[in-house]
């Protein structure tokens, strides 16, 4: 359990020792090593398998770009797969294992795929598996999922939880290294609010990766000092673990918190991640570079990594990934590589640079004017093929080569408002755009400021340009000194070769072969040659293969690279776990819920529940011994129709509407006239969508002379208040008409049956017989005492009253009106019961206000007055839907009384063939009707008010049922009304 | 009248419910009376004098404003939301009605609502987790709507570590679990 | 997106409904004008790649209907006005 490779120096803290398990093997590591930097620490270099041809794979990076070191951390339901070692914490207890591969990372079945690439090859899968087309879902999908792809979900519930948030600063800085340290000390010691986040656990970006000097101190010892500084800063807020992820209108950016990720298990209480929304008022990326491989034939081997990275596991972590290293550069930046390993004793065997000037390092083998041609070793780095300006190869044993083809600009978070990178010859990379997201600048290394001066400089300087622009005055302050040296480089994409496979996009395993084959087909826009090869489109979305394969491409077209140009990167930047985009509302807490005054009491009484949007209501109220929900259902109705029934209708919308012109502005959203209805009434009223198709159905009552309630249905409640406020507001602006909802304010409960009057007369101050109270009378009342209302309105075509007390009474209102009912024997009833009562009724409910039906079609034609001016009233009359033969509500009865009925069910004639043309409408609602003994249905009928008496087939496809029916009226019961008069 | 029957909170309870986490009290009241206000066209006048005359607080737009026995808080143009004591102003309305005659519409709003008054400690921590609104940035006496877990509601900032608010009584138990589960996150 | 709020200031578009074209606050009188005008007015609508007029309302907010002027090509958001203020300008009264 030695740490072969580890060497001196790093920001990791050797006094503690952290265990960890990889494969179930045990390793140790320290406090500051990523999961990646202990694995090489301990000599291990094979971390995963390749995503198609099952190549054995260690990390390219010792960040977030890394394509290849994805891993499965933890296990149980906390099993994360496709974690990047290179960017996961270590933490004490770790258990990481490898994926895609079976049955060991070691000996992986599955890379006889490698053996058969030339069948692999971009294309492949599109051009095989074609045939035959039935195949495909069958036997072709799952071989190929199973084959190829990533890690595996735990197939259990996430046990952590998510929060979101909201933060808001005047300067939002991504990025903390030297140009975003900078930019944070200028604008925070300006007063003004900052942000700095940073996908890292330790701020300081590549200062701590180098060794290079910042004002007399170390980089890393800089970005300390800084750190601590701006943490002493009340205006400014430091967030390391966060990665912002995307950029979005006007300021706003989201950001990924890994709030626990570096923690076994979360603290108590504690989210794994928060989900941030940044407001800002100006943004900074100074998000760094990415360096880009060389392509050469199997450069994908474990112990092959960028160059700088190579540098970075040496100065951070005090990791030396080979005995034996080379470095492979077309760049100065690589000889740094070179120089740092020296430095810390490690063996630098050779120095391989395309570039046959500059400067010579001395003391390493530098060959200049060469280029790595092959490497070899399966499992791990064994030796490199190099190819010297005069054509000889040579082998050199080596067991790491550090591979730098330049740096790209990060300029991903520049481009997610479509701004398209610009290519500069001079650093041989894209840099971003001018039409970035409005309000973000650019600093640093992402802005193709490479040097650590140029960092420091460009991040003073631009926090000061946003100063200025937020009104705010403030010098510039001396910079430290820091090394300054350009960019020198010769551009070099892939080594020409014989015949091998040299990689791009290793997660993806797009080759310079793919490329060429793609080229030849002819997909050679950019975005062709994306989705033909899959170069970009892996987990890693080509942060280091993507410039590659442009540049590739633009050299077969003979095109330049500015003209073969970018695809756009798309938030996320990196991957985002949905949980954190779901946050909090998942399974029972996806949404609030709404509960109506009489649940405490349903409660009690066993009431079964149903979501209503976001209401629960009582669905019925099951008895001792009833054993199937008709049962209970049955008795509610038939207990309301013979006697008295109490429903909760509070879910249903309410809104006060008041002011001089009430009553014309409801004659305005009504297609039939409220103007004339006298105070101390209500009328069912009926509004249109301006297209004539109606919108909402419900009773307004008129309660003073500019005082009116409406009730709108439960669904529609925020739709017509919405569209309310339209028509006071842009429509008719001087109408003298106030508006509020109240629907929570007042318990409302329907009394429904013959014996309603009898049983709200034990309650009720006021005489409520019929002359006092009349059928559709509407008034404040009290009951005991207590200010309520009184609405003689019935949805069940029973003698019926609504009855409302202000909320916090309702547990008693419920309770009082169930004990009062006790001598009538009554029922509490839920919305199946409902349901039945008002089909028996024929009144439409939310199936027949499908959105798609007009007044006529249900029956209601007559409704609409032509009198006055009202929405939807002009065009109601369009020829097209009133034509006769259009839809029509009509009732439905099975011939056969036991014969079943179902909604969905289509309209056809006796002997018709069951095909479209036969479609004679559908039954919108179906219930069993306790009173009438079977089912019954309501449904719209082509030309159905003509058909009435007639027998026809209510076909169902889905249940394939083909039932006779009667078509009748969709009054079922009491078609005259005299029930609810009594 | 004062009722005899019995009354329910929002959360279904006899009594209104406190609950502390950490240094945060989240406590429900039941003894606020609420009445929207809007003033009819071309009738500002008529509500400023009687609204001056009965001291009742007519706050501008993002404003709360406290008093005895009227409080109140901006909800759109011309429409306030008047706070008062529940005991002597259970029927706020017909209170309210007597000050302002036909100048203005005026409705019961005391059910519609449920209270919390947040308080103690640092809140932003807690409410940055909670709302869109800038809790740090904004001044005492604010008062917005705002959207939490999903629900509209009103904000308003009587003091650094005092926090108003009220959310649609209906969903008081979701909103209670939001925040609780919100305290529990940041202490 | 963050639209400046006449009264309230900048707020998230999170809190806002959209609706469409600021046209359809030029609804012809159902009295005198006839199937063709409404259909005209209900369905032929620009679609602008550049500067555009629609309405939003503020639901989780103080209820205001309002005109914004927004590019739909860049999403910049030039003017914001009370839909009411309009209106009452356009000649709308009741």
């Amino acid at each position: 359990m030695s740490q072969p490779n580890r060497i001196s120096g790093g920001q990791i803290d050797r006094s503690q020792s952290i265990r960890f398990t990889f494969d179930g093997l045990p390793y140790i590591g320290h406090p500051g090593d990523t999961l990646a930097s202990a694995l090489l620490a301990n000599g291990v270099r094979l971390m995963g398998r390749s995503f198609k041809y099952h190549r054995p794979r260690g990390p390219l990076s010792a960040g977030s770009e890394e394509p290849n070191a994805l891993v499965q951390l933890r296990s149980g339901a906390r099993q994360e797969p496709n974690t990047r070692a290179t960017v996961a914490e270590l933490f004490d207890g770790l258990k990481a294992t490898s994926q895609n591969a079976w049955p060991s990372l070691r000996f992986d079945a599955m890379a006889i795929n490698d053996r058969l690439n030339t069948f692999f090859t971009a294309g492949f899968y599109y051009k095989t598996f074609m045939w035959p087309k039935s195949f495909w879902e069958k036997a072709y999908e799952p071989i190929i999922r199973r084959a190829a792809g990533l890690g595996a979900m735990s197939r259990q519930e996430d046990p952590d939880e998510y929060d979101k948030g909201f933060l808001h600063c005047d300067l939002l800085i991504i990025g903390a290294g030297p140009a975003g340290l900078m930019a944070a000390l200028t604008a925070g010691r300006a007063g003004v609010r900052v942000i700095v986040a940073d996908e890292d656990f330790r701020m300081g970006g590549r200062l701590n990766a180098e060794t290079f000097s910042v004002g007399g101190h170390s980089g890393a010892d800089w970005a300390a000092a800084a750190v601590a500084e701006l943490a002493g800063l009340p205006n400014v807020r430091l967030m390391a673990r966060s990665t912002v992820v995307g950029a979005f209108d006007h300021g706003i950016y989201s950001a990924v918190e890994r709030v626990s990720d570096h923690l076994a298990v979360p603290e108590a209480g504690k989210p794994r991640q928060t989900l941030w929304r940044i407001y800002s008022k100006r943004a900074l990326l100074s998000g760094g570079a990415t360096e880009r491989p060389i392509a050469f034939e199997n450069n994908d081997r474990p112990g092959i990594m960028l160059a700088g990275s190579l540098r970075a596991y040496a100065n951070r972590w005090g990791v030396a990934v080979g005995d034996r290293v080379a470095v492979f550069t077309n760049n100065d930046d690589g000889l740094r590589t070179a120089l740092d390993l020296q430095a810390k004793g490690v063996d630098v065997v050779a120095l391989i640079d395309n570039r046959e000037g500059g400067a010579l390092l001395p003391g390493i083998r530098h060959l200049r004017g060469a280029e790595v041609i092959d490497s070899a070793g399966w499992l791990g780095l064994k030796s490199i093929t190099v190819r010297q300006t005069n054509g000889k190869t040579e082998t050199i044993a080596c067991t790491a080569l550090g591979v730098s083809g330049g740096w790209n600009p990060t300029v991903n978070i520049t481009s997610h408002h479509r701004s398209r990178p610009e290519w500069r010859e001079d650093i041989a990379a894209f840099v971003p755009g001018p039409a970035g997201p409005a309000g973000l600048t650019v600093a640093g290394a992402a802005a193709g400021a490479m040097s650590t001066h140029a960092a420091l400089a460009t991040g003073q300087s631009q926090a000061l340009a946003v100063l200025v622009e937020l009104g705010i005055a403030a010098k510039a302050s001396d910079l430290p000194q820091a090394e300054d040296a350009p960019v020198a480089i010769k551009p070099l994409w892939y080594v020409h070769s014989r015949k091998g496979r040299a990689w791009i996009d290793q997660q993806n395993d797009v080759t310079v072969k793919d490329i060429k084959l793609a080229h030849q087909e002819n997909f050679t826009a950019v975005e062709h040659l994306k989705r033909y090869t899959t170069l970009g489109m892996a987990t890693d979305q080509g942060k280091t293969g993507n410039v590659l394969g442009i540049a590739i491409m633009a050299e077969l077209t003979g095109q330049s690279i500015p003209a073969t140009g970018t695809t756009i990167y798309r938030p996320p930047y990196t991957p985002v776990a949905m949980g954190a985009l779901a946050g909090r509302s998942r399974g029972r807490e996806f949404k609030p819920f709404r509960l109506t005054p009489s649940h405490k009491w349903a409660e009690e009484q066993g009431a079964v529940f149903v979501e209503v949007g976001n209401w629960l209501r009582t669905q019925w109220l099951p008895r001792p011994g009833e054993t199937t929900w008709r049962e209970s259902v049955d008795r509610e109705v038939l207990a309301t129709r013979k006697s008295v029934g109490i429903c909760d209708v509070t879910t249903l919308g309410k809104i006060d509407i008041q002011g001089t012109d009430a009553g014309v502005f409801l004659d305005r959203v009504y297609a039939n006239t409220f103007s004339t209805l006298p105070v101390g009434k209500c009328r069912y009223g009926l509004m249109l969508r301006e297209d004539g198709m109606v919108l909402d159905d419900g009773t307004t009552a008129r309660m003073g002379e500019h005082e009116y309630v409406m009730t709108t249905t439960t669904a529609n409640a925020v739709t017509v208040f919405r569209h309310l406020e339209y028509c006071r507001q842009c429509l008719w602006p001087d109408t003298d008409v106030q508006l509020i909802s109240t629907t929570e304010a007042w318990a409302q409960y329907s009394v429904a049956g013959p014996n309603a009057r009898k049983l709200l007369q034990k309650l009720v101050d006021q005489d409520i017989s019929d002359a006092a109270f009349p059928y559709m009378g509407a008034g404040n009342i009290t009951v005991g005492g207590l200010r309520a209302r009184l609405f003689r309105i019935s949805f069940s075509g029973e003698l019926a009253y609504e009855i409302a007390v202000p909320t916090r009474y309702g547990d008693a209102l419920i309770r009082k009106l169930v004990e009062a009912g006790q001598e009538f024997d009554a029922v509490v009833y839920g919305t199946e019961a409902l349901g039945v009562m008002r089909i028996e009724k024929g009144h439409v409910a939310g199936n027949e206000l499908n959105g798609q039906s007009s007044a006529l079609n249900m029956g209601l034609g007559k409704m609409v007055s032509k009198k006055k001016d009202s929405i939807g009233m002009v065009l109601s009359q369009r020829e097209g839907m009133n034509q006769p033969g259009g839809y029509r509500l009509v009732g439905v009865k099975p011939v056969d009384p036991n014969g079943s009925l179902s909604a969905g069910s289509h309209f056809m004639e006796i002997g018709a063939p069951v095909e479209l043309a036969s479609d004679g409408g559908w039954l919108t609602s179906k219930a069993y009707s306790p009173h009438l003994g079977c089912d019954i249905a309501l449904g719209y009928l082509k030309g159905g008010d003509q058909k009435i008496g007639q027998r026809m087939r209510a076909v169902n496809f889905l249940t394939k049922t083909d039932t006779e029916i009667d078509i009748v009226s969709p009054h079922f019961l009491d078609p005259e009304g005299e029930r609810l008069r009594g | 009248m004062v009722s005899a029957w019995h009354q329910t909170t929002a959360l279904g309870a006899a009594a209104p419910k406190v609950i502390k986490i950490g240094p945060y009290r989240i406590a429900e009241r039941l003894d606020v009376a609420l009445a929207s206000l809007a003033t009819r066209r071309g009738r500002d006048k008529d509500v400023a004098r009687a609204a001056k005359a009965a001291k009742v607080p007519l706050p501008m737009p993002s404003k709360a404003a406290t008093g005895s026995p009227f409080g109140g808080f901006w909800l759109a143009p011309d429409m306030w939301m008047i706070e008062a004591p529940f005991d002597s102003h259970e029927d706020i309305a017909a209170h309210l009605k007597a000050v302002f005659g036909d100048a203005a519409s005026i409705t019961e709003q005391t059910d519609a609502w449920v209270r919390f008054d947040v308080s103690g400690g640092n809140l932003v921590p807690l409410f940055e987790r909670l709302s869109n609104l800038d809790l740090q940035a904004l001044p005492d006496g604010y008062a917005s709507r705002t959207v939490i877990d999903h629900l509209g509601c009103y904000l308003i900032k009587r003091a650094t570590t005092e926090i108003t608010l009220y959310c649609p009584r209906s969903s008081a138990q979701s909103l209670l679990h939001a925040l609780e589960v919100t305290a529990k996150s940041v202490i | 997106m963050i639209i400046n709020h006449p009264i309230l200031g900048p707020r998230d578009v999170q809190e806002f409904v959209y609706l469409g074209d600021a046209k359809m606050m030029h609804r012809p009188d159902g009295m005198t004008a006839g199937t063709e005008a409404f259909h005209d007015y209900l369905y032929n609508r620009d679609n602008p790649a550049g500067e555009h007029r629609e309405l939003w309302y503020h639901e989780q907010g103080d209820r205001s209907w309002l005109v914004v002027t927004r590019n739909t090509v860049t999403h910049e958001i030039t003017r914001v006005e009370l839909a009411r203020d309009v209106a009452r300008a356009e000649g709308r009264s009741k």
